[in-house]
């Protein structure tokens, strides 16, 4: 047997359930991966004893025949969900001490299931970033190397502390969120699956909310079944989150057939953009043969307003944020400033928002109020509401023309330097987000899938986009995909 | 559109964010980049387009109006910077 580490949570299962191995020795090799693990930054708060006595109750559970997928399988929570009596801060200084007294709908669910929580991991803060350095935990690092080089490089971010992880091994699965491309981007620096799922699909209960109409949670996993494992244990309605979606959770597992025969992938021009490395450009030839080798029908697609996306984007985020991070007042929870003589309660809010709050995420609380403010309301925000509408019409427009997914890049780059952006304007890092920032404004399901390494042996991924509630079949593809593309690398261990 | 020195003071003040004097020029530079960005959805042809109120087609669930959780002020006071009898405190806010 390979080291326990080594495992997908579907090989863990199948363990588990054949009483080879316990949620208790599969939790305490995962807590020795952390231990050893300190330089990845990707555990910020180790929950140690809640995972021993999860590890304890799973293991009694399954020794009586009632083992869920998600029994006995030792996963990572970004510091995004509130977990209850464990610090969940959004990698904010503003949430200093905060441990809340309820528990997020997914992180219930998976418990409910017998999942086991080894720890809080790593993010930017508030999600906000596509680096993770925006963190006040500091930077998560990406346990990839270039070449021989021996410098840091991003995990990606927002959910960079869970890629680290998952891709370490430091766990066999995480939780990541995704507003604007923060679980693909940082999957597709580090190698690993990543998939948000349809707008809805998931509660965003006791999520620490940035853009409530474009976050959404999703697993970070070995492989697309793993993601079609947790994401079925995490999915479903809650009377909590009006916009969960009352519809039945499928079984995406048995779904993963690989066959793909028949099916017609979307490939769009306008994802072909300028300064776009070869490599990244090679990838997508090289993946758009494979689909087609798989029995696809490749098409040509136009998704004509991708271009403005971005901008879009920069818009409803930063509105939405400034509405929802309102509520960091220094009133009810968190870092409140200390005052001097004669400051009353405005002087309160300020300072502690200053203080409070990091640079990246100031800035976009002003851009918010900026647009939503009176007389730019119309001029900003309602014309980006207005192109959201379009851009979810290009993906309608082509899916009704009998497209079942699109295939495209998931980043325009691999992982770059700790440290190389910060000389850079604020739109050279959102421009990372730039082939993954459409699926979240049409709310469509979109994973990103490792599917080759470049010339210094870095993972690059694909990015399938499919059709609103079919991540079942969206995943399929992927499977295809990750069975043709054959990605074994992992990094070689210097931490 | 240019947003100036003052702009950026009355949009920090609006978002109840302190901003040192000093930092106010740099702050205005950054968002004119970041509207400069912003600035393409003006190409964009949106004569009779809605604007998107909800990405998925559903109507909002409801729910019966009735009372189904509370009794709980010390655990929504456990996280308060400053709690008293009961309350959350701050500073006087009338004189």
């Amino acid at each position: 047997m390979s080291a326990l580490t080594d495992l997908t949570i579907a090989e863990a299962r199948d363990l588990l359930r054949a009483g080879e191995t316990t949620a208790l020795a599969l939790t305490e090799a995962h807590l020795e991966a952390i231990e050893g693990a300190g330089a990845l930054n990707a555990f910020v708060h180790h929950t140690p004893e809640i995972a021993r006595a999860q590890a304890k109750a799973a293991d009694a559970r399954i020794a009586r025949g009632d083992q869920p997928d998600m029994c006995g399988i030792p996963i990572g929570v970004k510091d995004l969900f509130c977990t209850k009596g464990v610090l969940s801060q959004a990698a904010s200084k503003i949430l200093d001490g905060f441990k809340p007294p309820y528990e997020s709908t997914i992180t219930d669910k998976l418990f409910h299931d017998g999942a086991i929580m080894l720890g809080k991991l790593n993010m930017d803060e508030f999600a906000m970033g596509s680096s993770n350095e925006t963190s006040v935990y500091g930077d998560a690092v990406n346990p990839w190397r270039a070449g021989n080089s021996e410098a840091a490089l991003t995990p990606g971010g927002s959910s960079g502390g869970s890629a680290a992880a998952v891709s370490a091994h430091l766990c066999l699965g995480a939780l990541g969120t995704d507003t604007g491309g923060s679980i693909r981007q940082p999957a597709a620096f580090t190698g690993i699956t990543g998939i948000k799922p349809t707008y809805g699909r998931c509660s965003r209960w006791g999520i620490v909310a940035f853009a409530s109409s474009l976050d959404q949670a999703g697993p970070m996993t070995r492989s697309v079944r793993d993601a079609a494992i947790f994401l079925r244990a995490m999915s479903g309605h809650d009377p909590k989150d009006s916009t969960s979606a009352d519809l039945p959770v499928p079984d995406f597992e048995a779904m993963l057939t690989g066959d793909i025969r028949g099916q017609v992938i979307g490939i769009p021009k306008e994802y072909r953009i300028d300064g776009m490395p070869e490599e990244i450009d090679t990838l997508w030839q090289q993946g758009i043969d494979m689909l087609r080798d798989a029995g696809a029908e490749i098409r040509d697609i136009s998704l004509p307003h991708t271009k403005y996306a971005l901008p879009a984007y920069y818009v409803i985020a930063p509105a939405e944020a400034s509405s929802n991070l309102a509520r960091y007042d220094g009133v009810r929870f968190g870092h409140r400033a200390k005052l001097s003589q004669g400051d009353g309660i405005t002087e309160m809010y300020e300072k502690t928002r200053a203080e409070g709050f990091g640079d990246e995420v100031q800035r976009r609380v002003m851009v918010g109020t900026y647009v939503l403010s009176a007389g730019f309301y119309d001029a900003y925000y309602n014309r980006a509401r207005k192109v959201r509408t379009l851009i979810k019409k290009d993906f309608e427009d082509v899916f009704a023309a009998g497209v079942d997914a699109i295939l495209t890049p998931a980043t325009p780059s691999s992982a770059f330097e700790l440290g190389a952006m910060e000389d850079a304007d604020p739109i050279q890092m959102y421009l990372n987000d730039v082939f993954t920032v459409t699926v979240n404004l049409a709310g469509l399901p979109g994973i990103a899938v490792p599917t080759g390494q470049d010339r210094r042996g870095l993972p690059m991924a694909l990015q399938l986009i499919g059709k609103p509630w079919e991540e079942g079949a969206l995943m399929n593809v992927a499977q295809s995909l990750e069975d043709r593309a054959g990605f074994v690398a992992r990094p070689e261990k210097w931490w | 559109m240019s947003i100036d020195t003052e702009t950026a003071r009355r949009t920090a003040k609006l978002a109840r964010i302190a901003v040192p004097e000093e930092r106010l020029p740099a702050l205005a530079g950054e968002f004119n980049a970041i509207l400069g960005f912003i600035e393409q959805l003006q190409e964009v042809d949106v004569d009779g387009v809605e604007p998107m109120v909800s990405v998925t087609p559903m109507r909002l669930k409801r729910r019966d109006d009735v009372v189904t959780d509370g009794n709980q002020a010390e655990a929504i006071l456990a996280n308060a910077p400053e709690a008293r009898e009961g309350f959350f405190a701050v500073p006087k806010v009338v004189e």
